[in-house]
């Protein structure tokens, strides 16, 4: 050892610069460009109702993204989700023929998704199994199920005030889903970035067995975490079958892989320990204005897809590429 | 919330109303064929004929999209995304005949005429739906064209699908009502392939040998035909047994080639979209308005009546045989 004095900063760099370099606004950034892109390419794009409408395409994947946030970053997974929606939304459907309320219907989705999501949380904790192998498992018998009960029907006929949660307003342009996703954004922010149990999930992320030690209780918070998966499934569930009014098995099919998507694009490190909600929230509003955009200029929906491709593995490998150019 | 909706949604139906009575005269007219997803060929051939149509039309934009995949979530992105552009009609081949409604409705709703059409919207979602054909149409197209081959008349039968298959019993059932107009053909049996490749073949074979004297088979099913036409080529009885009925070009290419089928029928996918798209306008300029029991022309396929619920038939189904099969196999 020397006995030089050494200077250990307390930061590394003000807090400024840090978020400045920050994958956040490199992602506002980003949507910033595309908003603008947009305004220029379609001069439908700034409307306030265009753009209202817009919201649609991301509100109710964002909603589950929250909470798959907060498990991918537990370490954990669930690619059942889209199946979730899809038993809840069957759910709703076969009581609302037999004449259940509004009422009934919301809590008979939500009460699907926070049971599917137990059966996810009992496998994983209670058995130690793989999350990634269970949720595929899961995903299947959850939209199976609705396959045996439906097969090729539809149900139709909810009542007049359910249309509320997929087609009504709260104030002028701004929906029930928007604001429902604003909400909840505030709402996961809070919990994930304030409070213990926040705290708690990243241990638990980074590493599993020191979390353990240090006295939290792992199976317990992982089971949470999948009991909020689910339940935020039923809710886009609501949603989503308010939004079309009728119920088919083959209802948001492929959402699970969108909403990795969205959670992977807005910074959570796909292993577990790292990312945050305002992260997610920004990649809701990326994914959601590059649909828009792209279907204003009637750009077919393979392009779309190939471009949000390219937009993951460029906003993934940036970062990298950068600190590689720096060294 | 949903005073100050209404009332923007009033003004903004006016002034649309407005700006459409005024712009009428010469702006063009974007009518978007909205299909169940993208690269598919019978959907490209519908998009080439609503091309052929705006062309007559003069003043016309085809926007040709639709989602990747066969979802009503991404059909009703695509849909938003065409009200936004405030598109004139909307011409949709639904994946969900329910779900799609709310998107619609709200289309409506801001001025956009709305049609569907090869598969249906609910009533309550569109303005009219076009069927490709009609059931009486299909039965007595099916006769018909056994008939043509058998100016002396001759015994024809028929291999369908399953004993409780909706479709096809209806369209025998039709056939059978227009039996008399084709004086001479005797319809002499009727089995049951279940839509089973290698079943409907035993069927072919089993009525070859019970009615030597057999001179036509008619499958209405796309799986029946295919098989029959191999029994009858099997059989070394091409140019004996005439092997007709419902079935996909790209299928009986083959069977068109050998002899074993002279022609066949199905929905031609050019006229689909040609019809889609006049109709489209005419209801878009105003100059025809849908209903029940509503005529509106749509160009060289003549005119098209709507029923009770606002639906209607194009045309007969369109006959297939060696002189256009090879323009058409690899489209569907």
């Amino acid at each position: 050892m020397t006995d030089a004095t050494r200077h250990i900063p307390d930061r590394l760099q003000s807090p400024a610069a840090r978020a400045l370099k920050s994958w956040e606004s490199l992602l506002l950034a980003v949507a910033i460009a595309v908003f603008i892109v947009n305004s220029f390419a379609s001069p439908y794009f700034l409307s306030a109702w265009n753009l209202s409408d817009a919201t649609f395409n991301f509100t109710e994947k964002a909603m589950i993204a929250f909470a798959m946030a907060m498990l991918i970053i537990a370490g954990e997974i669930d690619l059942s989700v889209a199946s979730i929606i899809a038993l809840a939304s069957t759910a709703m459907g076969a009581a609302a023929q037999v004449g259940a309320g509004v009422p009934v219907l919301v809590l008979i989705g939500l009460g699907t998704g926070l049971l599917c999501g137990a059966i996810n949380g009992l496998l994983v904790t209670g058995l130690g199994l793989p999350s990634i192998v269970v949720t595929i498992g899961t995903m299947s018998l959850f939209r199976g199920i609705s396959f045996i009960v439906l097969g090729d029907k539809a149900y139709t006929g909810y009542p007049p005030g359910f249309a509320y949660f997929g087609q009504g307003y709260v104030w002028w342009v701004i929906s029930f889903e928007f604001a429902l996703f604003a909400v909840l954004a505030a709402v996961y922010a809070v919990v994930l970035h304030k409070t213990s149990f926040g705290r708690a999930v990243y241990a638990i992320g980074n590493n599993p067995t020191g979390a353990l030690f240090s006295g939290i209780r792992v199976a317990r918070v992982k089971f949470v975490l999948f009991l909020l998966t689910g339940l935020m499934s039923g809710l886009a569930a609501v949603c989503l079958t308010s939004r079309l009014g009728s119920t088919r098995p083959s209802i948001a099919t492929g959402w699970e892989l969108e909403v990795v998507t969205m959670v992977v694009l807005g910074g959570v490190n796909i292993l577990g320990g790292s990312g945050t909600i305002p992260g997610v929230v920004i990649a809701a509003f990326v994914m959601g204005l590059v649909t828009f955009g792209f279907g204003l200029l009637n750009v077919p929906g393979i392009v779309m897809s190939i471009f949000v491709g390219l937009l993951l593995i460029a906003v993934i490998a940036l970062p990298r590429l950068w600190a590689m150019w720096r060294r | 919330m949903s005073i100050t909706r209404r009332l923007f949604a009033g003004t903004a139906i006016a002034a649309l109303a407005l700006a459409g009575g005024a712009a009428q005269a010469q702006e063009t007219v974007r009518i978007a064929l909205v299909v169940k997803a993208l690269g598919i060929g019978f959907f490209e051939a519908a998009a080439k004929g609503a091309e052929e149509a705006a062309a007559e039309l003069g003043n016309v934009e085809i926007i040709y999209t639709g989602p990747t995949d066969t979802t009503a979530e991404g059909q009703i992105e695509v849909i938003n995304a065409l009200i936004a552009q405030e598109v004139d009609a909307i011409a949709v081949s639904a994946n969900d005949r329910d779900a799609l409604v709310p998107a619609l409705k709200r289309a409506m709703d801001r001025g956009i005429t709305v049609i569907s059409w090869d598969s249906g919207v609910a009533p309550e979602g569109r303005q009219l739906h076009l069927n490709p054909s009609s059931n009486a149409l299909i039965g007595n197209m099916i006769i018909k064209m056994a008939a043509d081959n058998l100016p002396e008349g001759g015994q024809v039968a028929v291999l369908s699908a399953s004993a409780t298959a909706t479709n096809q019993n209806t369209w025998i059932e039709e056939m059978n009502k227009v039996l008399p107009n084709y004086p001479g053909i005797e319809v002499v049996g009727t089995v049951y392939g279940d839509d089973l490749a290698d079943k409907s073949y035993r069927e072919a074979q089993g009525l070859m040998q019970t009615y030597p004297d057999l001179d036509a088979i008619i499958a209405p099913t796309s799986v029946g035909i295919v098989a029959a036409a191999r029994a009858v080529e099997d059989a070394g009885k091409v140019g004996q047994v005439n092997v007709t009925g419902l079935g996909l070009p790209s299928e009986m290419a083959g069977a068109i080639e050998s002899g074993a089928s002279k022609s066949f029928a199905i929905w031609n996918p050019i006229d689909l979209g040609y019809s889609a798209a006049m109709l489209s306008y005419q209801l878009a300029t105003g100059a025809a308005e849908a209903g029940p029991g509503a005529t509106i022309p749509m160009g060289r396929m003549g005119t098209l009546t709507l029923d009770d619920n606002s639906e209607g038939a194009m045309a007969d189904p369109f006959v297939y045989d060696a002189s256009n099969i090879d323009e058409f196999k690899s489209i569907f």
